[in-house]
């Protein structure tokens, strides 16, 4: 089943790192069990934000190539 | 009467402030036009030696001069806050009460740091972002005689991008040189996926950590200090122990600029990367290009949203665009030659410890090819660092 989205952050006027740091943002601003979506341009942002949520055991729920930028969703997990 | 008035006396505040004068000079002689520099304390300070008090090679007094002395006679300073921007009116508020109208505004408020922002920050961990807090780190330097330095990040954007990774070689090489080394674990936090945020001065740096025995953790921004067990706490909820912690405190822009309108909780105020306009605030996801840009706002230095290094030498190249652009609006005609428009250059230098250094310049399109470390780069770093009062402020390079 797909997860609710319970935030979209619009990070795609944003360089690397901004995306991940604006997801750390949110990430930290949520309750466990949110899920959380990243829409960047930036081409790194969908190998260093998985990193990121792997390291800090959080859910990966799916990277997605949209029209011209990358939708990164992340479910808060502790 | 052409009124421009320039928020700020740092690098970026005093050099526009200089370059309008000397463009305008005759306007300001015949009283067609005036130049104001506000400023908070009067003083200047040279912060890029805030990190050599650090390393015991800088006095603070050095580091300070009054702001007057570098000024453009033509130029008008008010020491004051700054309590309100008036952009519907075109107003600058002070706290004195006085109020200044601007035909020409350029914000150049720069950075400040908030440790306040991370508790237990101010008693645990030593920084190099005030000459204070860089004595304090000095002390703490040489009162050590062995156990876990960390050094880490508390946020992203912050000043001088390569400050953590230049005090991290540069410990490393003074403990060498007192004998501690085998007794001291050094360890760097990286708040990203890599040593540094452009890729090519992060494969530059990297071997440098595995050659000097620094252990680089990555995706390791520092979140919270329990200072109960000594430990930092990662954003990716990881702990590292230190005896001695060493960490860039959060960043933010002046409040005064989210407070009028002009920048968001951050306090970065969104700015076009060419022009260096200052852009209306605009719901995410707005495309640059239907952002509408105030026709007679500019910011510059640290105080922009733009993706390059929060640095004077960034604040150093911007200042010719921003006083070309805001000369030509008096002088009403349009922009011209090479300084028309920002291209994104940066050039600043980076130490590696063991007297030797490297030069990182790049602009938007240019990412930075920087030389092999040697002594000649980190030479001419002290040798710009002597000379900067004669030659940046005044736009003599």
């Amino acid at each position: 089943m797909a997860a609710t989205i319970s935030r979209t952050i619009d990070a795609r006027g944003s360089f690397c790192p901004g995306p991940l740091m604006e997801l750390i943002r949110a990430i930290k601003e949520s309750e466990v069990g949110d899920t959380v979506a990243v829409w960047s341009a930036d081409k790194g942002s969908k190998i260093d934000i998985p990193k990121w949520v792997e390291k800090a055991g959080h859910t990966l729920v799916s990277v997605e190539a949209k029209d011209g930028y990358d939708e990164i969703v992340v479910t808060k997990a502790r | 009467m052409q009124r421009v008035v320039i928020l700020g006396g740092g690098v970026g505040g005093t050099l526009t402030a200089n370059l309008v004068a000397r463009k305008l000079k005759a306007r300001i002689a015949k009283g067609e036009a005036k130049v104001t520099v506000i400023d908070e304390s009067g003083s200047h300070a040279y912060q890029p030696g805030y990190m050599y008090i650090a390393m015991g090679n800088e006095r603070p007094e050095k580091l300070l001069r009054r702001e007057r002395s570098l000024l453009d006679g033509n130029v008008e300073l008010v020491i004051d806050t700054i309590e309100r921007i008036d952009v519907e009116g075109s107003r600058v508020q002070l706290r004195s009460g006085d109020s200044l109208h601007y035909d020409q505004l350029v914000i150049a408020t720069g950075s400040r740091i908030v440790p306040e922002a991370i508790e237990h920050f101010d008693t645990e961990a030593y920084h190099f972002y005030s000459a204070a807090a860089a004595a304090k780190l000095r002390k703490a330097l040489d009162a050590f005689t062995g156990g876990k330095i960390v050094i880490g990040i508390a946020g992203i954007p912050y000043k001088c991008p390569p400050a953590p990774l230049e005090v991290a070689f540069l410990v490393e090489s003074e403990l060498r040189e007192r004998g501690l080394r085998d007794k001291t674990e050094l360890q760097f936090l990286s708040p990203i996926n890599r040593a540094f945020t452009i890729e090519s001065v992060s494969e530059m740096a990297t071997p440098i950590f595995e050659e000097k025995g620094i252990d680089l953790q990555l995706l390791a921004g520092i979140d919270s200090i329990d200072a109960a067990r000594k430990v930092v706490i990662t954003d990716a909820m990881e702990e590292y122990p230190y005896d001695l912690l060493i960490c860039v405190p959060p960043h933010k822009g002046a409040q005064v600029l989210t407070d009028s309108g002009l920048a968001p909780r951050s306090g970065w105020v969104p700015t076009d990367r060419h022009t260096l306009q200052v852009k209306k605030m605009a719901a995410p996801g707005t495309k640059d290009e239907d952002v509408e840009r105030y026709p007679n706002i500019y910011a510059l230095g640290d105080t922009t949203d733009l993706p390059l290094s929060k640095a004077g030498s960034t604040a150093h190249f911007e200042a010719p665009v921003v006083a070309e652009r805001v000369a030509a609006a008096v002088l009403r005609r349009k922009p011209s030659g090479k300084h028309a428009l920002y291209t994104g250059k940066v050039m600043c230098f980076f130490e590696v410890g063991d007297g030797k250094g490297t030069l990182l310049s790049f602009d938007y399109d240019h990412p930075p090819k920087p030389p092999k470390p040697n002594q000649l780069w980190h030479l001419g770093k002290i040798v710009f660092n002597k000379t900067y009062w004669q030659t940046v402020p005044k736009g003599r390079v």
